[in-house]
């Protein structure tokens, strides 16, 4: 988005003294304190602060959710500071203010979603590393009465060649002061990515020492001082609110204190966990009735199905290319397939939780909590407490999984009018049970494509309609906003970029059901992708072509998508034939990142179980930052995928979640994982997601796999074995 | 009261010995190295050791551990030099890192009885024990590492 006006904005600020007392001590992220923040001498702009002792402290804007990005942000900085990366020590932005701090690719806010921070935060490191390069060398020249010009860098070191002398930034630090005016950054004042250092190479993440000792500091993790404990009962649907509440049984637990009805929820406060979670099975609460009250998931499929078919159901469109419309019209064949996804669940290890601190008067509140979107939150609790952004203190902690789950705060938000009410710190601690029928769910989408062929069976014409609830107008309502025109968040991977097809059309119906909703790592490319391939692979097939040649076909002018495909083929030796096994391909793009899988497969016709050998991707997100995370992270998302495939599926009966932990929602396990392999291909492209990408290859290329293996299409998510068999007629 | 040894110290408790060991580690002493995933032993998240074997802390009342000995992950090093913890660092396992302790507790156990596992003999031992960030091979590699180098 708008990069310049970002640049311009700490451009003109300069930050006199100290900006920030938050590190990584040990295992959290946690105060070091003032005496320590006072031996900090320079801070060049709101990015970082170089000290004395030659430390340099950087500040990493994204919250930490397992993705890398507290390594990966820094790292771009500290590569055009010429920094001694040994030296780098991290920070917590000292505020959540999205003016100084937001993403400028996402909105402008502090959201770590959508694999968007090092896109996002890539330019604005660079320049403020750059700048403050140029503040250490303006200062040096100015010590030793040289031309800056004469100046380079070493890492941490002010040179000039010419003399020999030489000054390490720390040094720097302690004379220096920031000029009035910062220099300016052009973009060709920027490395050229020939010359980097750090980005590209590996290196260790900053997080992983704390992790292996047990002592990084999750949200669920906080003691604070004269805090008492709560838990929630909620409503089983969205929107039902407490009307009768019998609490006699769950006061008469010792160590139960109160009963505070909430929005949605009865909270049940006392002195011990165990109490709170004891006591808020025994509630018993009637809940007002509302749409959701009545929600079906398995119906809801069904109804989706007749309104795909039904043309005079318009959508929201999407994504468009040409003229699907009458291209589809004067096409000599037309191909319709249908694909049903069903609603799966984050399942993050840490349940939902939060500890809050609501000052006597109401007007000010401490929040310990691990967010994806910090920002925000700061915005939706000063609403709540009708207060000031500046009230609200949010001590952000490492994230125990996020996948999109932590993008909203409804725990949080109870948690502040508990401790509201009972006037103490309360820690809210959703159990599993709680966090599984209280989930916020992938939409179940039904998928309706037509493809138009013309005389010679290649693709004129490519219409993909998406049925489902909307992510975005549910998540706008939660916060009480307004909902965006389109959702992303559901139809991301429909416009299909990488296929030379001249005439696309992406819609999107969108129908209000009532489910509760979030986004979920792999978003709507996952499902999408599904219907997409599947579809591609039976137009290969009925035009004489197979899954290889029909996207090499389509692929021709699409040529970073065609290296990744010929990779995966070449990974996976593609052509062998294997006894018992069949092998199917997947593609996809997400938000400009390219990635390319194959899948080896074989199936038990007795029990419909779907064995997954073998799985190779290759993955193109432009600039990359750091190689082997980047793997790390695509190899991650294939397993959370592959759950989604093979069997994950969260059900809705009369508005309740049937399923409520680990044994009923089976997640993969070790025994599950394939052998997967991954290769990150960099390209000089904009640095683009790489949290989530191997996610949408999954149900494509097993899927296809499955197929070319027994002749049978599966069309609906999951791949459990009562439908695999049932496909199979077994 | 419930006395046992924790981490090599003798310590005492005066709670419920229907206490749940997992809450009892991390609210009542502070040791939230421990963590809570699902309650009802199916994650593995919450595991420590008693007596040298990997338990799920969630499901176990204090009155069980009553003269015996735990050990958390606070306490399989001084200082995280585990071979285990050098191998998870070496192999650069952890995503978001929630599980990570229970499964460190996990391998711990395997690799204090049995030297130089299989990776089949790995994945049987670790099975129980969910990564939701998808970890699972890097886990392999580090077990397999820590055998080797230990």
């Amino acid at each position: 988005m708008n990069t310049r006006l970002n640049r311009r904005h700490f451009l003109g600020t300069a930050v006199a003294g100290l900006t920030f007392a938050l590190t990584v001590a040990d295992g959290g992220l946690e105060l070091i304190g003032e005496s320590r923040a006072a031996e900090s001498g320079l801070a060049p702009n709101l990015w970082l602060t170089i000290g004395a002792d030659d430390t340099i402290t950087i500040v990493s804007p994204a919250a930490e959710l397992g993705q890398g990005s507290w390594t990966s942000l820094p790292l771009i900085l500290a590569e055009e500071l010429d920094a001694d990366w040994s030296k780098v020590k991290l920070a917590q932005p000292p505020v959540w203010d999205p003016k100084k701090y937001g993403n400028p690719e996402y909105g402008g806010v502090m959201s770590t979603t959508s694999s968007f921070a090092v896109r996002g935060y890539f330019k604005p490191m660079r320049v403020a590393g750059a700048q403050a390069r140029r503040v250490l060398i303006d200062a040096a020249a100015a010590k030793w009465g040289v031309p800056a010009g004469e100046l380079t860098t070493e890492p941490n070191v002010v040179v000039h060649k010419a003399s020999g002398r030489r000054l390490r930034y720390g040094e720097i630090a302690a004379f220096a002061s920031v000029p009035a005016e910062l220099p300016k950054i052009a973009d060709s004042d920027l490395k050229p990515a020939a010359s980097f250092r750090l980005i590209g190479k590996d290196f260790d993440r900053v997080d992983v020492p704390a992790k292996v000792r047990g002592a990084a500091k999750y949200a669920m993790d906080a003691q604070v001082p004269g805090m008492v404990y709560a838990a929630v009962l909620q409503s089983p649907y969205q929107g039902g609110a407490p009307q009768e509440v019998d609490d006699t049984k769950a006061r008469a637990i010792s160590g139960i204190t109160d009963v505070v009805k909430l929005p949605s929820g009865v909270g049940v406060i006392g002195t011990s966990v165990e109490a709170t979670q004891a006591a808020k099975l025994l509630l018993k609460v009637t809940w007002s009735g509302t749409l959701a009250a009545s929600y079906d998931s398995e119906k809801v499929l069904d109804e989706f199905a007749a309104i795909a078919r039904d043309k005079s159901r318009e959508g929201v469109e999407y994504a468009k290319t040409g003229d699907a419309g009458a291209a589809m019209q004067g096409a000599a064949k037309v191909m319709r397939a249908e694909f049903r996804t069903r609603h799966v669940y984050h399942a993050q290890m840490e349940p939902m939780n939060a500890t809050a601190s609501v000052a006597a008067d109401g007007k000010s509140a401490e929040l310990w909590v691990g967010t994806q979107g910090p920002s925000g939150l700061v915005a939706e609790v000063a609403g709540l407490l009708q207060t000031e952004p500046g009230n609200i203190t949010v001590h952000q902690h490492w994230v125990g999984g996020g996948y999109g789950r932590r993008s909203q705060n409804e725990v949080i938000t109870d948690a502040v009018r508990l401790s509201k009410a009972v006037g103490k710190p309360v820690k809210l601690i959703w159990s599993r049970e709680d966090d599984m029928r209280g989930g916020k769910f992938r939409p179940s989408t039904l998928q309706y494509i037509e493809a138009g062929l013309d005389a010679n069976g290649k693709i004129v014409a490519w219409h993909h309609r998406v049925v489902s609830e909307s992510v975005t107008t549910y998540m706008a309502a939660a916060r009480g906003g307004t909902p965006p025109k389109t959702d992303q968040i559901v139809m991301k991977g429909t416009p299909v970029p990488m296929y030379g097809i001249p005439n696309k059309r992406a819609e999107h119906v969108v129908e209000l059901r009532g489910a509760r909703l979030a986004a979920l790592r792999g978003v709507g490319n996952a499902p999408n992708a599904f219907a997409i391939e599947g579809f591609l692979d039976e137009i290969a097939q009925a035009t004489g072509k197979d899954p290889l040649s029909i996207r090499l076909e389509l692929t021709a002018g699409a040529p970073r998508m065609a290296h990744l495909l010929r990779t995966v083929v070449e990974m996976s030796d593609w052509h062998r034939k294997r006894d018992g096994r069949g092998l199917g391909i997947g593609l996809m793009e997400k938000d400009d990142t390219l990635a390319a899988g194959v899948a080896e497969v074989s199936v038990d016709r007795r029990t419909g179980k779907i064995k997954v050998h073998n799985f190779w991707a290759a993955i193109d997100p432009g600039i990359v930052v750091q190689p082997r995370n980047v793997a790390a992270q695509t190899q991650g998302s294939i397993v959370w995928a592959l759950g989604h495939v093979l069997r994950e599926q969260i059900t809705i009966k009369a508005g309740h979640v049937q399923q409520s932990n680990f044994p009923d929602y089976e997640v993969m396990r070790m025994s599950d994982v394939p052998n997967i392999e991954v290769k990150v291909v960099s390209t000089d492209n904009k640095p683009t997601g790489a949290g989530e990408d191997g996610a949408p290859l999954v149900a494509a290329a097993v899927g296809n796999a499955v197929a070319s293996l027994t002749g049978v299409r599966l069309r609906e998510l999951p791949f459990s074995p009562d439908r695999v068999k049932g496909a199979l007629g077994a | 009261m419930v006395a046992f040894t924790l981490n090599g110290q003798k310590r005492e408790l005066a709670l419920d010995g229907e206490t749940p060991l997992l809450w009892a580690l991390r609210e009542h002493l502070q040791l939230t190295g421990t963590k809570f995933g699902c309650g009802v032993a199916s994650c593995g998240a919450c595991t420590v050791h008693i007596d040298g074997a990997p338990v799920r802390s969630c499901i176990t009342p204090l009155s069980m551990i009553e003269g015996r000995s735990v050990t958390t992950i606070e306490g399989l090093s001084p200082d995280g030099s585990h071979p285990l913890q050098k191998a998870w660092v070496a192999e650069q396992v952890p995503q978001c890192g929630y599980c990570q302790s229970g499964q460190i507790m996990q391998a711990a156990a395997l690799l204090a009885r049995n030297k130089a596992p299989t990776r089949e003999q790995i994945v049987e031992h670790m099975d129980g024990n969910i990564c939701r960030c998808g970890t699972y091979l890097h886990i392999i590699s580090a077990i397999q590492r820590a055998a080797r180098e230990a």
